[in-house]
């Protein structure tokens, strides 16, 4: 028997897709039945009155958590959000509902054995709720009490060799594509960078230092599937230097039909026959390739690598050999002063282990925007505040016609002073002694 | 939210054991703290960490950033875990009676 009734709720088990609400009625009476006899650290109805709360919530149309939470373990500045419900009477279950947030594999690979040992943990000294996964990437474990803090942190670590993931001003939690595991547009090892940068960067992750937070995301190609250059203050996306490799015999067999364009993604509809022309070559962007007697070709000095003939015919055209990455800085959400995607900064830099021109880079802005960076100004708002040139500078960037989309409109333009013959001491008197009052 | 007595003192506190004003911190406060933020013994460096932020909070109404709170005291941030293992916002802000840090922590 539910313990709270949640008529509001109970109408979203209705519907095709995955109820999340059928989802914790099922956890909420596994935990009430109890067949492993667990001893549990925290209230056996939590979820019972997470579903309370949350029925509460969705009559009040307001939320019901208090503001804020400081709570986390020792030696780390973040990693878990503390939450209080503002019913803790009425929903004892959920007083205290911390947020568990735990490193996730670099492309999110488990095995049976490792999901099982975080749950194991979890129905004992949590709620048995979780996200998979939070947008930035951790597991997130989904409410647990403060004495079980150090608890889980300790098992966590001890047992199961996993660390927590970040929060705070800090480094956040990086994240990836699944890269080369299982993509043949993948032009670099998301997953190696990004497991191995994640290391290398423990500290700032764990020990919030920086002026506000700070996100590393890794895309294998323009295609970002991890969303880096709108998701992460640091977007590493992968990308090709030299040409195109085209297989001429496959290109007839999507001409013939053999092959499904874009691997078959639009056969839910009648497209029609394939028609190179009209899907691919009038539609490169920069009306780089031409289709003539059967042959496809790439003028590659004008291919921007968009990505959209590959995707039309990945088995025929297939990415350069030369390969590394773009690095674009500053994307942000709209607060405060608006949303930002990312701006290109470095065009083309070599992703190879162990990444030293990768975090040459990264710790140049670091140094930069730890000691000039606001109080809770994101990169991209420091960048717009100090201008594009200092980000140059800071990085040893030579400016090149790649770092803007279009160039200024408006004539109001600095000039550094020994840039300017003369500098900026005015001779007043000599001026006058040409031109009259 | 709830009292905390100690000493012949009582504090006003909420579920993260911050204090409710910063009028209420007092030395009692800081030796109650001590304990619940791991920490053994008061050294004159904790001291000087407790009292910049005061300063700092009584002059600015905010806490610092720690970049000026690690330039300052003359301590690295790693020193500071050292002297406060749950950091300078739970840790250190907490036992200066600053009030609790906010925002997407
Ligand atoms: C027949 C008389 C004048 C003509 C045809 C004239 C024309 C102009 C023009 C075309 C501009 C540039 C506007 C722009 O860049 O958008 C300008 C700017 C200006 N003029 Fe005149 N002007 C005249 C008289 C004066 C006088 C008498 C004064 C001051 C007492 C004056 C002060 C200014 C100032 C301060 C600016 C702005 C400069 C700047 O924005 O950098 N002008 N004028
Ligand atoms: C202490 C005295 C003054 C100060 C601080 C001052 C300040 C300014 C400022 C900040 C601007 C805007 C500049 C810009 O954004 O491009 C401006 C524009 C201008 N000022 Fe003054 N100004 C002063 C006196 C005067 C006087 C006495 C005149 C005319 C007799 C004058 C005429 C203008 C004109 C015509 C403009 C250009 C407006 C425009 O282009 O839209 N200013 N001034
Ligand atoms: S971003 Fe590119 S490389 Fe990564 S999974 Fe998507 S298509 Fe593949
Ligand atoms: S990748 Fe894009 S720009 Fe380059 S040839 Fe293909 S469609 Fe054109």
């Amino acid at each position: 028997m539910a313990k709270h009734k949640t008529p509001l709720l109970d109408e979203l088990e209705k519907g095709p897709w995955p109820s999340f609400v059928s989802d914790i009625k099922l956890e909420a009476e596994k935990r009430a039945k109890n067949d492993a006899g667990l001893d549990f650290q925290i209230p056996q109805d939590c979820p019972d009155d997470l579903l309370g709360v949350l029925e509460l919530a969705y009559k009040d149309k307001e939320t019901h958590w208090k503001h804020g939470g400081i709570v986390g373990v020792f030696g780390y500045g973040g990693g878990v959000i503390g939450r209080y419900c503002d019913q803790p009477e009425k929903f004892p279950g959920v007083a205290h509902f911390h947020t568990v947030r735990v490193n996730q594999p670099a492309g999110k690979y488990y095995n049976t054995e490792y999901l099982r040992g975080v749950m194991d943990i979890w129905d004992l000294r949590g709620s048995g709720l979780t996200n998979m996964h939070g947008s930035t990437g951790d597991i997130v474990l989904l409410g647990t009490t403060t004495p079980q803090l150090e608890e889980i942190f300790h098992e966590l670590t001890h047992n199961l060799n996993t660390d927590l993931g970040g929060s705070g001003s800090n480094l956040r939690t990086p994240a990836d594509c699944l890269g080369q595991s299982r993509c043949e547009f993948a032009c670099y090892d998301t997953q190696a960078i990004c497991h191995a940068l994640t290391n290398d960067y423990q500290d700032e992750l764990h020990r919030p230092a920086f002026p506000y937070k700070f996100k590393f995301k890794f895309d294998g190609c323009p295609n970002g599937c991890v969303a880096s250059i709108a998701r992460s203050d640091f977007s590493v996306i992968g990308t090709w230097k030299d040409d195109i490799r085209i297989d001429q015999d496959r290109v007839k067999a999507y001409v013939a039909g053999e092959f499904k364009p874009n691997a078959g993604a639009h056969s839910g509809r009648d497209w029609g026959k394939f028609d190179i022309v009209a899907e691919v070559v009038n539609r490169c962007p920069t009306k780089c390739m031409s289709y003539e007697d059967g042959k496809l070709s790439i003028d590659t000095s004008n291919c921007t690598r968009c990505m959209h003939c590959l995707n039309v015919m990945p088995a025929a055209l297939k990415i350069g050999l030369e390969t590394g990455a773009t690095i674009l800085c500053g994307a942000k959400a709209p607060i405060l002063d608006g949303a930002q995607m990312a701006s290109m900064l470095v065009p083309f830099i070599p992703v190879e282990e162990p990444y030293d021109e990768i975090k040459e880079v990264i710790e140049n802005i670091w140094d930069w925007w730890m000691e000039e960076g606001k109080n809770r100004e994101r990169l991209g708002e420091t960048m717009k505040r100090q201008g594009f040139q200092k980000l140059l500078e800071v990085t040893n960037t030579k400016a090149i016609p790649q770092h803007v989309k279009a160039p200024r409109a408006n004539p109001y333009i600095f000039f550094k002073e020994d840039e300017v013959p003369g500098g900026w001491k005015h001779d007043e008197k000599g001026y006058r002694e040409r031109h009259m009052r | 939210m709830a009292i905390v007595e100690f000493k012949g003192k009582t504090f006003d506190v909420d579920e993260d054991g911050f204090l409710q004003k910063f009028e209420d911190w007092c030395e009692e406060w800081v030796e109650y703290v001590k304990d619940s933020e791991g920490i053994k013994e008061l050294s004159p460096e904790h001291r000087k960490v407790i009292d910049f932020l005061q300063d700092y909070y009584k002059k600015n109404g905010i806490a610092p950033m720690v970049r000026i709170l690690s330039k300052v005291t003359g301590f690295k941030l790693k020193h500071i875990y050292e002297l406060f293992p749950s950091g300078p916002g739970k840790g250190a802000c907490k036992m200066a009676g600053l009030p609790k840090p906010t925002g997407c922590v």
